[in-house]
This record gives structure tokens, sequence and C-alpha cells, in this order.
């Protein structure tokens, strides 16, 4: 039997309208019981066979979800790997993920599905939750076995690293994703109009002679799908929103009923485009760091609610891939590592509170992605736990970081908040 | 004397005095250019390497030339952009011009801010030959020269600088160092060739050349590339050389002592027609000497040349 109690922790469970000192009960994985701390624990009793962690000053959430990751396995493993990707995110305080397709091979069938399970299981140490392709090869022409890769274990169909642009095939993804109740991830960027943009379109672009990427790119597509969305009824969760007006957009599909829903990057909501001053190809990204009038639309977003969930777009790239000319570099940056601590800086400064913060990294996830056993604390679901110190400050090495690339642009960063304990599934996986 | 800056990577980085450093120096350099013996023995032993990355002519003989009048042991490197594509990075071939112990690195390259990354990998000195669509900083001095050694100043006078801004690096670097040394600077162009708050480098932005034009000391054409039309910036050369080409009708509109600069090479009778480019109003040829004399000061100034 594997017994834990986590003692005199304040729990933040937004989903279970918990937020106080509590002891949690934790036994073969499950959480038994939430209940207020019992001093006379300590002494024998029914307490005498749990392993007791105390948090006493700390605080407890659900354990956070991160809905988009890039684990670069299979096909990439320089990358990184499903055993240092799930590592990063232990030691980010993240208990589950969900993995893009855009590996090698792809995973448009569910033997690659299979396999990312496979080595989640025996080398990973959070959950893994792949996501399935929309598309076969990620091409964008014809729809991947969706019922099959449901059937193996895919919680979403996304074809995320590239948009779909033929509307006809994303509106028959969305009425045949109807069929398996699964929701559809876009990658929301009108190639035709985004052509060979390397950073947002401004004038910090303008000084550094860089291709510009205008906000319509994403716009226009996040209008096309919503407008498909309506039309097929189907779950429509927009990726890495990064536009004041696509998070209006939103907000007002959100007011009309329809069934969508948003995620955000901490990068794009604390970082802008001047980051790239200096040819920073640790701030190059797709999509691209915005203005600073998009940043505050991100933060007034995660405030009323337009956006669901905050979610890392870990993409590990190797520094052969980064320490090249600007317009060669590849996109992405790593954030498993970083995301919670750049979130908590939305409390300081009283963008979100707590609790909401709490729910967008996990309750929101796991609703979103129908992870009916996670993202809350109640008695039956997952132990999957999250323990935090608030105030502890640390500085961001990127050299010390457990993902196996280095891309962040947040190295020397000083931090305020660290994750102190990962549990996943009753079982201590990181300790900070 | 000596400049207090490793690179030169852009007219943005540099203070006024620092611009004007290099103009002084350089018109001490131009008399060399008219010796029978072009030659100081200035930098004698130095080695000036030329890493281009992109086709070029004039800028690159330029360079060679004001490394050569220096005493200096000058280098060519092209690297045609098909090799690059399966050849080494440019971080390798940083380090291996490193392990041969250049003076200086001059280089041109068709990405934005490759200079940056170079310099950050070697000790000696990089110059920006330009990169990309970002800074053409040698362009600008010269381009300086020639006005002030006509005018006799650059403060207060009316620069226009026409064609496709978005593309054009001479043009960034020439708003930042006309607008350092006073001097009023206009872009005109398409609206499709015109980048996002190019106004916030200190210009005025005009989308009719006559207004341009109208009351200005000085004219500067950009060469039009023309795989511009491909990409739809504009539908016809004929159309855009009606709107935005320098001829004879247009210049009209413009002051009778006004002078003509063009960065070349030129494309004749599109942006620019013959008869003005060969005409009384055109300093692109005095440019084109200046050149040398702004590179033999840049190579000067960096290099430090007491050191014998």
């Amino acid at each position: 039997m594997n017994r834990l109690l986590i003692k005199n922790g304040r729990i933040v469970d937004p989903a279970n309208k918990i937020d106080g000192l509590f002891d949690v009960y934790c036994v073969d994985g499950k959480i038994v019981e939430i209940i207020p701390p019992n001093p006379p624990l300590e002494k024998g009793g029914a307490s005498g066979d749990f392993k007791v962690i105390d948090a006493t000053g700390l605080f407890v959430f659900p354990g956070f979800i991160d809905m988009h990751t890039h684990l670069r396995e299979p096909g990439y493993e320089y990358k990184e790997t499903i055993k240092t990707g799930t590592m990063a995110a232990a030691a980010g305080g993240f208990t589950s993920i969900a993995c893009m397709a855009n590996t090698n091979p792809v995973n448009d069938n569910s033997s690659v599905t299979d396999y990312i399970l496979k080595k989640a299981k025996e080398e990973g140490i959070v959950n893994v939750f792949p996501v399935g392709a929309i598309s076969k090869g990620l091409r964008g022409e014809t729809l991947a076995e969706i019922g099959e890769l449901k059937d193996a274990g895919c919680v979403a169909i996304s074809d995320d690293g590239r948009p779909v642009l033929n509307s006809n095939l994303m509106r028959l993804a969305m009425e045949y994703s109807k069929l398996f109740n699964l929701p559809i991830i876009s990658h929301c960027e009108d190639l035709s109009l985004a052509l060979d943009g390397v950073m947002n379109e401004g004038f910090i672009a303008t000084k550094l002679g860089l291709k510009g990427i205008p906000n319509a790119v994403e716009d226009i597509i996040v209008a096309r799908d919503i407008a498909l969305s309506e039309l097929t009824g189907a779950k429509l969760h927009i990726a890495h929103i990064s536009t004041k007006g696509a998070i209006e957009l939103v907000r007002n599909a959100k007011q009309r009923g329809l069934n969508v829903t948003a995620e955000a990057a901490p990068h794009h909501f604390t970082l802008t485009d001047e980051a790239v001053t200096g040819y920073n190809t640790n701030a190059k990204m797709n999509p691209p760091l915005r203005s600073p009038e998009d940043v505050k639309a991100l933060k007034n977003g995660l405030k009323d609610g337009a956006i669901d969930a905050i979610a890392t777009d870990h993409a590990p790239q190797n520094i052969d891939e980064k320490d090249v000319e600007f317009d060669k570099a590849a996109n992405g940056i790593i954030g498993l590592e970083t995301a919670f601590s750049l979130s908590l800086r939305l409390v300081d400064e009283e963008v979100v509170s707590l609790n909401a913060l709490v729910e967008k990294l996990s309750a929101n996830p796991a609703k979103i992605l129908g992870l009916h056993t996670k993202g809350s604390l109640k008695a039956g679901n997952d132990a999957d736990i999250t323990i935090v110190d608030l105030n502890k400050e640390w500085v961001v090495d990127a050299s010390k970081l457990k993902s196996k690339s280095k891309n962040t642009p947040f190295g020397g960063w000083k931090m305020k908040g660290k994750v102190i304990k990962t549990i996943v599934g009753g079982r201590v996986v990181y300790e900070g | 004397m000596k400049i207090k800056r490793k690179d030169i990577l852009g007219i943005e980085d540099l203070a006024k005095d620092e611009i004007e450093l290099i103009l002084s120096t350089a018109e001490s350099f131009k008399e060399v250019s008219e010796r029978e013996i072009k030659k100081v023995p200035t930098l004698r032993g130095r080695t000036i390497i030329n890493l281009f990355y992109e086709a070029s002519t004039r800028t690159r003989t330029s360079f060679e030339i004001a490394a050569k009048r220096m005493s200096a042991d000058a280098v060519n490197i092209s690297v045609s952009s098909s090799s690059v594509v399966k050849g080494e990075t440019l971080r390798d071939t940083a380090k291996n011009l490193e392990a041969m112990n250049p003076d200086c690195i001059v280089i041109r390259h068709f990405s934005s801010g490759a200079p940056h990354i170079l310099s950050k990998l070697v000790k000696c000195p990089v110059i920006n030959a330009g990169d990309g669509t970002h800074e053409h900083p040698s362009q600008a001095l010269l381009d300086m020269l020639t006005v002030k050694e006509k005018f006799g100043r650059i403060e207060g006078l009316k620069v226009a600088i026409i064609g496709d801004i978005l593309h054009s690096r001479v043009a960034r670097s020439n708003i930042y160092g006309f607008t350092k040394l006073g001097a009023e600077v206009r872009v005109a162009g398409l609206p499709t060739m015109m980048p996002y708050g190019i106004e916030n480098m200190g210009c005025r932005v005009f989308y009719n050349m006559e207004d341009a034009i109208k009351d200005a000391d000085v004219i500067m054409m950009l060469r039009i590339q023309l795989e511009r039309q491909n990409a739809g910036l504009f539908p016809t050369v004929r159309e855009y050389s009606r709107l935005f080409g320098l001829d004879a009708k247009k210049l009209e509109r413009a002051k009778k002592d006004v002078v003509i600069l063009h960065p070349g090479p030129v494309n004749r009778g599109i942006e620019i027609s013959s008869d003005v480019a060969d005409g009384k109003y055109s300093l692109i040829l005095d440019q084109v000497k200046n050149g040398v004399a702004v590179r033999m000061a840049l190579f000067y100034l960096l290099l430090g040349g007491s050191r014998e």
C-alpha cells in the first residue's frame, strides 16, 4: 500500500472550491480525503503507516497540466526525449502534459501513439497524453484516422506547428471529431499572409530589418475557425493565442455560447518583441512575441476568462538550430520549468487571483482535454499534486534545467515561486 | 586617433561625434587616392578579410582597394548562397577565420544581424558591409561625406530618400546618419514598400514623390529590386517608374541646386533615367570615390594606425 499524507499545507483547489489549511490523504495513487489539520495524527494512530510530507508554509495545488508540449520523441531525440521532457515537466510542477503530434514519424496513427505511451510508461515520470494529428502527415490534405487515435489514447487532435489551411478540411475535421468528442486544437496562422516573416511586424522589426508577421496572420484563422466551430458545433481550442484581435474574437465567441476555449503561453504575456533586439534567437517563436498592446490584451483575457488555460508550448531546439542567423533559426523556446514562476507574476501584478491562476494551470486544461480524474484534489481523483513555495526566489540557470535543450530567453532571470515537490499518482517525482 | 568601439555594425549605434570623426578622417585620406603612388604604410602587416555572402562589385572592390591603399593584406572570400546551404555555419566560418588571426573582418550577408553574430565570435573588429535589410553603415557614411563636401554642412539640409524603403539597408543607415547630423530626412515610396513605424526613426513619410523632392537639397534614389514585382509589391516596372522613377520632368519640381545620389548599381530607366543619372546634379561617381576614403578611415580608426 502506497500511503501519503501532505500535512498542514495551504490547499488551493478551485474546482473543488477549497482554499485553506488542510491535510491531504492519498492511498494507492488516489486522493482519499481532505480534512482540516489534525494534530494528534503525528502520534501513531491511523497516520502511522502514511509517509508524511510536511507542507507547513507551503501551497498545495492540483498537479499542473500543460496542454501544449513538444516532447520531440520519436524522431528528434537530440532535442528532447520523453524522459527528459517529463523530467522538465516535473521540475516545473506539471504532473500531466499533452504532447503535440509533430514528431517524426508524425503521431497520425495508433502505432506512434502506442510508442509514445509505452515510452512514457517506461521512462516518463509524469503523465503523458498524446495529441493526435488532424491530417495525415500534418500535410493538411486528408484526415488522419482520428477514431483509431482516440482509441489508442489521444486526448485531442491538432496539426500544431502548422495550420490546417484548407477550410473544408478543417470543417470536416470538426464534424468528424464530434463523433469522438475530441477537442480540436488549432494552430492559427495564415501562411499566405505570414510568408517568410520571422518576428512580430512592428517598429522593432523595422529597426532590425527583419521580416514582420502581422497580427492579422493569427486573427484571420481564429475568425475562420470560430465560424467553422459555429457551423459544426465542434469543440475548438485555440493554441498559443497571441494577438489582441484573436482574444477579442474568442471572447465574443464565448459570449455567443460557442464551444471555444483558448490557451496563452507565459512568454507571450511576459515578453514583447523588444526581446528580439540584438537578434536574440531565443526570442524567436511562432506565433512571435507581440507588442505591448497585445501583452496587455493577453492579461485582460486571462483576467476576464477569455483565455482559459496557461500552456507552455515547450519547444526544445538544439543549440545548432538556434545559434545561427536570426532568419535561419528554429522557432520555439523551452517553457516547462519557468512557466509557473512567470505565471505567478500575474498574481503579484493583480491580473489574476491565485485561485484563478491555479485553475488555468490545472482544472481548466483537465476540463478541455476531458481528463476527468485530474485537475482537482477531490476524493477519488488521481493523487497528482504540486507543492510550491510562493516566496522562494531563484535564478534561472539555463545550463541546469532538466530539459535536454536550453533554448530559453529567461536565463539569468530572477524568479519568485518555486516548485518544492511534484507528486504523480501519489509518488514524489521531483523535489526542488 | 582611434574610435572607442570594437566594431562598426550600424549607424544606429554611432554617436554624432563618432560620425563626424569618421567623416573628417575620411576627408584626410582622400588625398592618398590622388597620388601617383596610392599607398600609405599605416596598416602594413595587417590582415583584412572581406567575407561576402552576397554578390557585390562596388562595395567589395571599394573595401579591397581601401585596405590595399593602407598597405594591409586584403583577402576576399566570396561565399555563394548555394554553398551556404550545404556548407558550414557562420559560426564555424567565424571560428576558422579567427584561428587565422585576422585584424579586421568586413562582412556582407543576406541575413540581418549576421555581423552581430560574427562580432561576438571574433576578437578583431567587424565592419558591416550590408546585412539583409538592416544596415549598410559604410554606404551611409560615404553618402554623408559626399553631401558634406558639396554643401559644406549637413545640418539643416533636406534629404529625400526615394524607393523601396522596406527592403533598404541603405535607407535605414542614412535615416539614422543624416538625422543625427541635423538634416531633415524624408522617405517616399509605395505604401507596399514602407516599413511599419519608420517615422519613429525621425523621418517624415511621403507617398507622393513630387511632394517629397520639392525643396529637397538631396535626392537619394534607391535601387529597386526587380524581383519585388514578382512578390506583387508593384504591378509593373512601368507603373513603378511612372510613380517613383526620377526623370527630368519630375526634377523640374526640385531645387535648382539639388544633388542626386544613388548607391548603385543603377537600373537605368527604372528608378532613375539615364539623363538624370549622368546629368549635372548627379554625384553618383563622387559617392564611389568617397567610398574608398570612408573605408580607409574605418580601417584606420578601428585598427589604430599607430601600432607600427
